[in-house]
């Protein structure tokens, strides 16, 4: 019996975990399950609460950072990402 | 005398917010077919491997090879499929008001996804990705993606996220979003059009039918500064601001402040304001108007009364 890590990846409209979920991946190191983009309509969960409340352990949240003098209004990557991770054993 | 149907101020509007155009079932079937001979294209049943295929339509295809900035009516053949379809009225209309008539060929290419029968292990959809790479111009190329053939729900058409064309990131550095929130997957009539801003955040889908699936895109740049090229007889020239926040009643959905602030569900709280932002810089370049506004949101960061 050995273990292997299933991440969970959520985009929040906000950084407050409670807010709700804009985007999502997911990647299944179990093998259980295969995800690839497009692949799903609905998030697994409505906001990063829910998720933490389902077993999901936190392990990476994206930094506020300052927003540099004269770029202030671009807008490049989803700006509020968490990373969330459970541990499933698999038998070998 | 061109006959083309240019765009209106609503459709115009529409694209500077959410950066795409579909025209469902524009080009003819008889166009369609034409275009399906021109690439070599055989009877489904006629094709034993993806291998196979590709290097029929590679040696007889008549799709042309083209240089880059090549003025797009030199492009093609007069008598020529897509020749045709650029000059049908509805598609030379929007490439009018986009890009302008005298617009180049940066690219084109024939994207062939091919059904699970015919690969050795079924290809999964593609990682979503911005074209090209970091372009932070405010002009833009357009990207014509034609689909001759009925695409439905199995075959995996493009995905694509409006909104996204205001973003400034650098290609495949976006894969890592799977699934985003207002996403899109063309599900169209044969004939159909998806022009979309070359910022547009996109995949190809995984082909789970029977049947191939392809797409032809093909990106075009402008030669001149992309103002006032649609249809503007509805264009009032300094669209009148409209009470905020505390409005009275809903805002009619044709308004064009409704229309040019359109909130995608993907928005983050915070830089969903800068999207609205960014719409009306883009809105200024289209309508050649350094002081139009939308929603007041440029407005109000630019009232500077310090002198600084």
């Amino acid at each position: 019996m050995s273990q292997r890590q299933q991440v969970l990846i959520l985009y929040l409209e906000s950084s407050a975990l409670d807010s709700r979920v804009i985007a999502w991946a997911s990647y299944d190191g179990s093998g259980r399950q295969e995800h690839m983009a497009g692949d799903e309509s609905e998030a697994p969960y409505r906001t990063g609460l829910n998720a933490l409340r389902d077993g999901w352990r936190l392990f990476q949240a994206s930094q506020l950072l300052p927003h540099a003098g004269g770029d202030e209004f671009r807008t490049d990557y989803l700006k509020y990402e968490f990373f969330f991770e459970k541990l499933v054993n698999i038998d070998e | 005398m061109s006959n083309a149907e240019l765009l209106t101020t609503a459709q115009m509007a529409h694209f500077a917010a959410r950066g795409f155009l579909k025209l469902d079932s524009c080009v003819p079937d008889a166009l369609n077919r034409q275009f399906l001979d021109d690439i070599g294209h055989v009877a489904d049943d006629e094709i034993g491997s993806a291998l196979e295929h590709y290097g029929r339509i590679m040696s007889r295809s008549a799709i042309p090879v083209v240089g880059a900035g090549t003025p797009l009516a030199e492009a093609y053949p007069h008598d020529s499929a897509l020749a045709k379809i650029l000059a049908l009225p509805a598609v030379a209309g929007a490439i009018e008001s986009l890009v302008g008539a005298d617009c180049v060929l940066d690219h084109h290419f024939l994207h062939v996804t091919f059904p699970p029968r015919l690969l050795e292990k079924p290809a999964p959809a593609q990682h979503t990705h911005q074209d090209s790479t970091i372009d932070p111009r405010r002009s833009f190329d357009i990207q014509i993606m034609y689909f001759p053939q009925a695409v439905t729900a199995d075959m995996g058409g493009t995905r694509f996220i409006p909104g996204t064309h205001h973003r400034i990131v650098s290609e495949a550095a976006v894969a890592r979003y799977q699934n985003i929130k207002g996403q899109q997957h063309v599900v169209c009539p044969p004939g159909s059009l998806l022009i979309m801003h070359h910022g547009i955040w996109h995949g190809g889908g995984a082909n789970r039918s029977d049947n191939l699936r392809y797409m032809f895109k093909i990106r075009l740049a402008p030669t001149r500064p992309q103002v006032r090229l649609w249809n503007v007889s509805d264009l009032d020239t300094r669209t009148p601001q409209r009470p905020i926040f505390w409005v009275g009643q809903r805002p009619a959905e044709d308004d064009l402040h409704s229309i040019l602030t359109f909130r995608e569900d993907w928005h983050e709280a915070d830089t969903g304001r800068l999207e609205h932002l960014n719409t009306a810089r883009l809105w200024r370049y289209l309508t050649g108007d350094d002081k139009t506004d939308v929603d007041y949101w440029l407005t109000r960061v630019e009232n500077e009364q310090a002198g600084a």
